[in-house]
Formats: structure tokens, sequence, C-alpha cells
């Protein structure tokens, strides 16, 4: 029998033994990427170009969704424009707190495991408990961050009540939740940085702020393109927050493409118009990633 | 004669070194400064929830703000599990979050055997598709993956919660960059030695790969638990919900009762915090090794 398999004649050569057996390896993983990714992509794309309400058979509109969502529906261009808003606020948040935070703990100090931990919290506890707790610091009556700025002498903020201030509360809360996350990618880079570099600077009499501009940062570039990337896809698929806070008002202030989506889709069974909006989702975060891979050449040092 | 301006020297070298130290020992403590006055605002929101949590109803909305409740109210935690099926979200959280992660970690890790050692036609083709798919934001499929849900009759059971979230390209992709580091010599040997693939996948791969499959477990179990978009479509029944589907629905039932609401935030997530008090280099090494995962 063992000879019968191990023999390079016949059907059962040793490539094909290592074959069948990498395909059995493969078969549980790939039954299920093949049906719920490979397949759900195919279907999306189909079901894009169709109205379907779950009930009455689908029916083919061709690009008609696509057509309506981009000219004739200003409630998805004001959805764009939020979406973008949140992505210009928090993405240079994130990015300077994250940054400012891992050259901290680079340092070496005691206790820099307890304070790493303590900036990861926010991390690990579900976006929906964490928004819960922000809608309450945000209570424009009684809240503790109206309570902090009447300390200091400021006014009251009706942050998630009024269309200017929505909007930046949840870039806020949003930049809180995230920035231990990048510090901890920004960590990993700036332990890559050489010491000896610094030290040479230093005795050729750099301040710490040139050298920070001219050795941290460009020998960090790498790093920043990465989280930039990231954080850029993360921030347009941004939809808890404003779901829980301020279910996507006031006026539509925050309401995202996300939102959008779950709305059309699972809230009013547009299925083939939510295919469609999740398709230019994916059209922009592609396209916005693009650029990025493109520009990288000129500012990423590797 | 000769003497004193050597002393001059030293007298400096060792002011500098001093000047140096006090510097140093400055900039240490302007940084201890900054993180614990950063880590405090950090903490703040959780040190929030936990006093409103054991609040009278009446003190909650007390202006100016209150820290430490009086008298404590550790009945808000009983009033809250009463007010909705708690026990069923805790119940359902878990049981989703460990399934998925065993589910994705062995079909991962037998998936990424395949890609990193074993040779057959159209693997690299395959592997690209894979890695390509990492772009697609979630959304994308998740409108067929429901659908699909709705003709199985899968909808508002375990199945719809636990299948198709079990399958990532991503585990299979971590774990493949991992197997590639392992030296061939080992397999080589125990192939001489008459042992099968599964048995080498079982003896020599999986034992060598401790720290990636920890890494990868962390993420999947920590994804699970904070997941929210799959698992509030999935389901309709108030006793099938996880815990942050439970709690937004929570949130529409009791939206001024801060006290219950917070309550209902901690219980969620206290088990979190532990296992990641436990597991918190798995934590950082998911996110170091890939820059995803977490929310």
């Amino acid at each position: 029998m063992s000879a019968h398999f191990t023999t390079r004649r016949g059907f059962w050569t040793l490539g094909r033994r290592e074959a069948v057996w990498a395909y059995l390896f493969l078969l549980p993983n790939i039954v299920g990427f093949l049906v719920f990714t490979a397949l759900a992509v195919c279907v999306a794309f189909g079901l894009a170009m169709t109205e379907w309400d779950l009930l009455v058979p689908p029916r083919f509109n061709g690009l008609a969704n696509y057509q309506k969502l981009l000219t004739n529906d200003p409630v998805f261009r004001q959805v764009m424009g939020n979406t973008a808003f949140f992505v210009l606020g928090v993405v240079p948040l994130d990015v300077v707190c994250s940054l400012g935070l891992a050259l901290l703990l680079n340092r070496p100090i005691r206790g820099m495991a307890l304070y790493r931990a303590v900036y990861f919290v926010p991390v690990v506890t579900s976006l929906i408990a964490v928004s819960i707790v922000w809608q309450w610091l945000y209570h424009s009556d009684v809240g503790l961050i109206n309570y902090f700025l009447t300390d200091v002498g400021l006014p009251k903020v009706n942050w998630l009540g009024s269309t200017e201030w929505a909007m930046p509360a949840i870039i806020f809360m949003s930049t809180w939740k995230a920035m231990g996350y990048y510090a901890v990618i920004f960590l990993a880079g700036l332990q890559g940085v050489p010491e000896h570099l610094h030290e040479a600077a230093q005795i050729d009499g750099a301040s710490a702020w040139q050298r920070f501009w001219k050795i941290t940062l460009p020998l960090l570039s790498p790093t920043m393109f990465f989280v930039l990337v990231i954080s850029i896809i993360r921030s347009f698929q941004v939809f808890d927050q404003a779901l829980i806070m301020t279910r996507g008002g006031p006026a539509n202030a925050t309401m995202t493409i996300v939102y959008f989506v779950y709305n059309n889709a699972f809230v009013w069974f547009r299925m083939g118009y939510a295919a469609a909006a999740c398709w230019l989702l994916f059209i922009v975060i592609f396209a916005v990633t693009a650029i990025q891979a493109r520009l990288q050449k000129r500012w990423v040092h590797y | 004669m000769a003497v004193a301006p050597r002393a001059g020297a030293l007298d400096l070298a060792r002011a500098s070194h001093r000047s140096r130290v006090l510097r140093e020992r400055a900039a240490a403590l302007v940084t201890h400064v900054v993180l614990l006055v950063g880590g405090v605002a950090m903490l703040t929101p959780f040190a929030w929830m936990v006093s409103t949590s054991l609040k009278r109803p009446g003190d909650v909305f007390a202006f100016p703000p209150e820290w430490i409740p009086s008298p404590i109210q550790w009945g808000n935690y009983a009033e809250t599990w009463r007010s909705a099926p708690f026990d069923h979200y805790l119940i359902n959280t878990v049981v989703v979050s460990v399934s998925v992660t065993i589910l994705d970690l062995t079909t991962s890790a037998l998936a990424a055997y395949s890609f990193s050692r074993l040779r057959f036609a159209g693997r690299d083709r395959l592997f690209l598709l894979y890695l390509g798919t990492l772009m697609i934001p979630g959304q994308v499929t998740i409108i067929p993956n429901f659908v699909l849900m709705k003709y199985l009759g899968w909808t508002d059971t375990y199945l719809a919660l636990i299948i198709p979230p079990a399958f990532s390209a991503f585990g299979t992709f971590l774990l493949r960059q991992f197997f590639m580091s392992i030296p061939y010599e080992l397999e080589e040997a125990a192939k001489i030695d008459g042992a099968s693939y599964p048995r080498i996948w079982a003896t020599i791969i999986l034992p060598l790969s401790g720290p990636a499959l920890s890494t990868l477990a962390v993420f999947s179990f920590m994804s699970q638990w904070n997941n929210f978009l799959w698992p509030l479509i999935v389901t309709s029944s108030n006793n099938m919900r996880t815990f942050t589907v439970g709690l937004r629905f929570f949130v529409d039932e009791y939206s001024t009762k801060y006290h219950l609401l917070m309550a209902g935030s901690v219980m969620s997530i206290l088990p979190i915090l532990v296992v990641f008090v436990f597991f918190q280099r798995y934590f950082v090494r998911s996110i170091r090794l890939t820059g995803m995962g977490g929310t």
C-alpha cells in the first residue's frame, strides 16, 4: 500500500499526492472564502444593477442606481461630504496624537508598559459601549465635558444637538478611541530608528526639534505611510459612533456613507441601491489609496 | 602646577555630566507628567461610566457632577441585568466569539500550511485572490451575505452569527507569513521518517507557531466580541443578540436612564478587559504584525 503511494509511476506520483493534500488542507477555508467573499463580491456587483426589496424578484435596471446616487440624491451627496469631513478631521488628529504619544512612550522611562496599557484600553473596548459613554459625556446640560468647560469659564456647547458641533464631537471621540492603536504601530517604527544617528547629530549640535524633523520623521516615513493608509480606509467606514451618539442627526449632519448603506439596505430594504452605494464607497477608498501609493514615492524613504 | 588645569578639566567634565543627568531627569519628569495627565484623560470616560453606573437615578443629573456616588447603588447592576436579557447577550457573545476564533484558527492554519509549504497548480494566483479581497471593505459583502442567510433560513440563528465571519482571508495571510519563516529542515527530517502531511502540520508546524496562533486568536476573539454590524443585521429576536447589538437596543429603550446604560456598558466591557490584561502582549503584537484589526 505505502509502496504504491510513494512510487513515481502510476497515478499517485509524489507531486500529485502533495497537490491532493494541498487541496484538502485548503478545502475548509476556501469553501468559506469562495462563498462568503468571492461569490458575495460577484453577487454584490450584480445586485447593484437591480431594484430589489427582497419581496418581489429583483428587476435589472443597469446603471440607474449609480446614476441616481451621483446625480439625483441630495442625501447621498451630503453623506459623501460628511464622510469626507470626518476623514479630513480624524486622520490628521489620529496621526499627530498617536505619533506624539509614541514619541513619549519611546523614551527610556519606568512604567512604560503600564502607560501603553492605559492608552490601549479604549482600543480593545467596543465602539458601541464607548459611544454610549461619550454620548453621556457630551450631554448638553449636565455632561462632564460641558462641566469642565463652564469650570474654566467657557460657555456650554450643544455638542451632539447642533449641526456644527456634532461631527467634530464624533471626530474627537474617535481619535480618543484610536490613538493608542496607531501609537503602537508608530512605536514599532520608532524602535527601528537607530540610536547612533541621534547621538551623532547631538554631538554635531542638533537640537531635539531638528533631530525629530531631520532624522526621526524621514526614517519613520514608511510607518507614517502605513498609518495614513489604514487610518483613511477605516475612517471612510465610520458608522457605529454616529448610530449610537447622534442617529445620523441633527439634520443628517452626521449621516455617513455606511450609515446611508445601512438605512437603505436594512431599514428600507432597497438592496440594489445600497449595494451600488457600497461600490461607490469601495471606489473612493480604492482611489484614495491608489493616489497615496503614487504620491508616496515623493516622501517615503525606504 | 601641572595638576591644577587637569583638576579644572575634570571639574568641568563632572559639571557637564551632572548637568546632562539633571537635564535627562527633567526630561523624564516632563514625560511622566504628560503621559500621566494624558492617561488620566484616557481613563476619565471609563471612570465616569463606573461612577454613573453606581448612582441613584436622581443623582445622575447632579450639576456640578459628583464623582463618588453616595450611597453606592450596586443594585443598578441587578436592575440592568433584569431589564434586558443580558444573560443571553453574554452567552451569545461568548459562544460566537469562541466558536469563530476556533474555526478561524483551524481553517486558517490548514490553508496557510498549504499556501506556504505545499506545491500545487494555481497556488500563487489563488493566494493573490485572497490578498486582493483584503482590500474590499466589509460592507460590500455584507448585503449579499445577508441575502444568503435569508435564503438558507439561517437568520436569527447561531449559524448566521458564526459561519460567515469564520473564514478570514486575513488569518490565512497572517499565518502563511509566519509559516514561511519556519525552517524546512525540520520538515524534511520528518518526511524522511515517513510522516504524513497532516502529521507534520500537527506535530511540527503548529507547535512552532504558538506566538502567531495566539496573536490570531486574540485578534479574532477581540474582533468578534466587539463586532456590531453583522450581528445587528442577522439577528431579530432579543434572545439571539450579542452584547453590542443588545446594548444598541437597550439605549433606545432606556435613553435617559444613564445609570442603567452605564451599568450595561460596564458589563459588556469587563470580559474583554480581563482578556486584555492577561494577553496584552498578543494584542500589541497583532497590531504590530498586521496593522489591522480592532476598532
